[in-house]
């Protein structure tokens, strides 16, 4: 038996001819979703074809040159960056976040003080936290510019983004695995790191993603805070610059261009895979 | 004179077949109601009398559905059809915007320009869907403040404001209190002068009521379907029996 | 024992939920301490109305800054938001499945590109092809426009696609029942339904254009002088922070503070407005 039901290009191209109004609103619609996305594939397919012949193993030599303009010192200092951030404000945030979802009583006035703080911290324009962090780490804590000024100032940028998601995560914890734990005779502390935070892990683990993608992406906040030496730090007291930084840097002396193609690829694969993992935690978060 | 024809129709959703060689016949200014337990297809019918049905994904419908002879899958133009064919959801669902943009929503979208012409049809439209005084004071207000009963008339009113031939009612009062329904029901009896009418309830009584003619559906097939005196006081089949005495469903 | 230990956790919690209040009650010290005096010496009418910036000659006026930064977030809106609104019409409402979740991590993609990559395309190519198809520098109000208007594209596609998606299905049912074509049913109905939401992506995308520092200085020009047209150079707010923070001493150091103050105020009030704004819906 046929399909009468069937959606048939003749029937579209019938109905827009009957319609011309609703033709002209679809061929807008379409014209700026292919603009959107060929401005991306522009883009990306730019930087990739003059990016990649550029890839060399000097560009990943362990010290800088001016000859070579290496970015393995920046990958690393990312890496280190990433890490102590993350260490920083990890544990702020999911506190917070269980501060919030687990003991704090609702409509409690300080509850909205911090909600209204957090909303704040989230709006501020990255250099507005580099400016902070070069007047209150750098300069008031006598830091100067070090690895660990550039954590800090990024640890307090990425800490509402790593409370939201906590907060989302462990509210969408149901509460009949908190009334079970507590039927057995747990205590609240207990329930909260046995019960509900394994249960909010993926949704942790997004938003601690999404923070490692702010890091690496981030300039503007660590130019007067991390600095900008090309080389691997001694220690967590000296100064060193973070590939985005170094891109910056690369692009703006327009000496080394070839290399900032090169440089703005080795970003470009980094955000790729942060985007790849997150998606996979998405999947199991929906999962469950 | 038949309005609507359904012939031979069978409607899949994925594998699961929903709707098992229908076959109908509608007259022009009747009331039709459709009944049955829930699931039993009568709702899905409706929707392939507008082509609602095929917004849901994996649907396949195949047979004739024809209005006034002419073929409404194949010779005609779908946004035509709607407008033929109006239609009542279950749930109340006004546009969130005023009530009079409600009711101009569909005359606007069909061509219709110019102040006059547009607040003459609303009137009439509300009018029609005794609503009129309720709201005439309230026109530029958002529908949504309305009461349930007081939507779901708007929303009548919103079907007829574009003039449709038939008026397709999917449980237009399961969600309404007695009273909102009562005044429902009446508005639809005097409908019927007008519009042909199909309706879809749950509610047996209501059928009785204001029908002119019933279908009885089972399991996605029509097991009866007859003059509503007829059908409710010497059911031909068995299993009409069963139901409308209330051993099952 | 535990309940000692409970007691404890409890405290430590809070604590690290005050840390944000924290932050954001020493972000205003340290601005508002070295920035406002700052200020005060210039002349608050001197320093937000004066025309001219001249840290040399101890003339610090930063209406061509907050011009630069309002003009440069026009266009950026001008361009972002009809293109991403209805590049968000298409990912909720007409996107075939087969191509969604490609196109959907193609826009994340697009989210998580570092904005100094961005300002990179934009040196290498929007700032010839603008030197070339209008004339001029290239580096220019037009060119920041353009860069800044594709960066907040997956700001705007994302938030108003949520905001199309949280319409009731009935609506849009509704319309279509009364005789409308898809398209319509979209755009008179579930676009004006979706209002409030796509108002706050609207207003994302200003906040995210007017903080964005990077990318914008890579192609704006930074002369420190009034807006002269849309084909010349022009310096933003957070451009002026960055250029001259790294050897600004004295007044002209508070008084680039003074400048983040500003800014700071500005998206106070875009972040009021965002609250404001999810309030009500």
């Amino acid at each position: 038996m046929e399909i009468i039901n069937k959606h048939t290009l003749k029937g579209s191209l019938k109905s827009y001819r009957n319609n011309p109004f609703s033709a002209f609103l679809f061929l807008l619609v379409m014209l700026a979703t292919v603009l959107s996305f060929l401005t991306l594939l522009f883009l990306v397919g730019y930087i990739l074809i003059n990016g990649i012949p550029n890839i060399s193993l000097d560009l990943f030599d362990f010290t800088y040159t001016t000859e070579n303009a290496s970015v393995m010192p920046a990958l690393i200092n990312t890496l280190i960056m990433t890490a102590l951030a993350l260490l920083v404000s990890g544990p702020i945030g999911i506190f917070s976040a269980i501060y919030l979802v687990e003991y704090a009583k609702r409509d409690n006035r300080l509850v909205n003080v911090i909600r209204i703080t957090a909303e704040t911290l989230a709006g501020i324009p990255s250099i507005v936290y580099g400016l902070f962090g070069l007047l209150f780490f750098v300069t008031a804590l006598g830091w100067s510019y070090s690895i660990l000024a550039g954590a800090f100032t990024l640890a307090i940028m990425i800490l509402p983004l790593i409370m939201r998601t906590t907060e989302e995560a462990l509210k969408s914890v149901p509460d009949v695995y908190r009334e079970g734990s507590y039927g057995l005779g747990a205590g609240k502390l207990r329930t909260v790191f046995k019960i509900v935070l394994p249960a909010a892990v993926p949704g942790i683990l997004a938003g601690i993603i999404l923070a490692t993608g702010r890091i690496v992406g981030e300039t503007a906040a660590l130019i007067y805070t991390a600095g900008t030496v090309a080389q691997i730090p001694k220690n967590l007291m000296s100064s060193g610059r973070t590939l985005s930084v170094h891109m910056y840097n690369l692009a703006s002396e327009g000496l080394y261009m070839n290399q900032a193609y090169a440089t703005a690829v080795v970003l470009l694969i980094i955000v790729v895979i942060i985007n790849t993992i997150s998606g996979v935690v998405a999947k199991k978060i929906t999962k469950e | 004179m038949d309005k609507l024809v359904v012939e031979k129709l069978d409607l899949y959703y994925k594998d699961f077949k929903a709707l098992k060689n229908i076959n109908i016949n509608i007259m022009e200014k009747e009331i039709v109601a459709f009944i049955g337990p829930s699931g039993c297809g009568k709702s899905t019918l409706l929707k392939t009398l507008n082509r609602m049905n095929d917004l849901v994904e994996g649907c396949r419908i195949t047979g004739h559905v024809t209005l006034d002879g002419k073929d409404i899958y194949k010779d005609m133009e779908i946004n035509m059809l709607r407008k033929r064919v109006g239609m009542v959801f279950q749930k109340p669902n006004p546009f969130p915007m005023s009530i009079y943009d409600n009711i101009a929503y569909g005359p606007r979208t069909h061509g219709v320009r110019g102040k006059a012409k547009l607040d003459d049809i609303i009137e009439k439209s509300l009018r029609d869907a005794a609503i009129w005084d309720e709201v005439k004071d309230r026109l530029k207000k958002s529908a949504l403040g309305l009461s349930g009963g007081q939507q779901q008339r708007l929303c009548i009113a919103r079907a007829l404001a574009v003039q449709p031939e038939v008026l397709l009612m999917d449980e237009p009062t399961s969600a309404l209190d007695p009273i909102s329904t009562s005044k429902i029901e009446d508005l639809v009896v005097e409908l019927k002068k007008d519009y042909t009418i199909i309706i879809v309830t749950h509610n047996m009584q209501q059928a009785a009521r204001i029908s002119d003619k019933t279908a009885f559906f089972l399991l996605g097939e029509v097991v009866e379907y007859n003059d509503t005196e007829k059908l409710f006081s010497m059911p031909m089949d068995k299993r009409t029996e069963d139901y409308i005495t209330g051993r099952f469903g | 024992m535990t309940k000692w230990k409970e007691k404890f956790m409890e405290f430590i919690f809070l604590i690290a939920a005050c840390t944000s209040v924290m932050a954001v009650v020493l972000i205003c010290i340290f601005l508002f301490a070295n920035g406002i005096p700052a200020m005060k010496e210039i002349g608050f009418l001197n320093f937000l109305l004066g025309e001219k910036w001249k840290p040399s000659n101890n003339i610090f006026g930063i209406l061509p800054m907050i011009l630069g930064s309002i003009y440069v977030t026009a266009g950026a809106i001008v361009i972002g938001v009809p293109i991403g609104v209805l590049t968000s019409i298409f990912m909720a409402k007409f996107c075939p499945k087969k191509i969604y979740t490609f196109l959907k991590s193609s826009i994340e993609l697009m989210a998580g590109i570092p904005s100094v990559v961005y300002g990179f395309f934009g040196l290498v190519i929007l700032v010839p092809f603008v030197r070339e198809t209008f004339g001029g520098h290239g580096s220019s109000i037009l060119t920041a426009s353009l860069l800044l208007g594709m960066m907040i594209l997956p700001t705007i596609v994302g938030v108003s696609e949520a905001a199309l998606r949280a319409v009731p299905d009935q609506y849009y049912e509704g319309a279509l029942a009364l005789g409308s074509t898809h398209e319509r049913s979209i755009f008179f109905v579930v676009l004006p339904a979706a209002k409030s939401g796509i108002v706050a992506a609207i207003v994302l995308g200003i906040g995210r254009a007017i903080g964005e520092t990077m990318a914008v200085i890579m192609v704006a020009g930074n002369q420190a002088r009034m807006p002269a047209g849309i084909l010349k150079g022009v310096r933003t707010l957070t451009a002026n922070i960055v250029i001259e923070m790294g050897y600004a001493a004295d007044l002209h150091r508070e008084a680039l503070i003074a400048t983040a103050v500003v800014l700071f105020v500005f998206i106070l009030i875009i972040n009021l407005s965002v609250s404001v704004l999810n309030r009500r819906s």
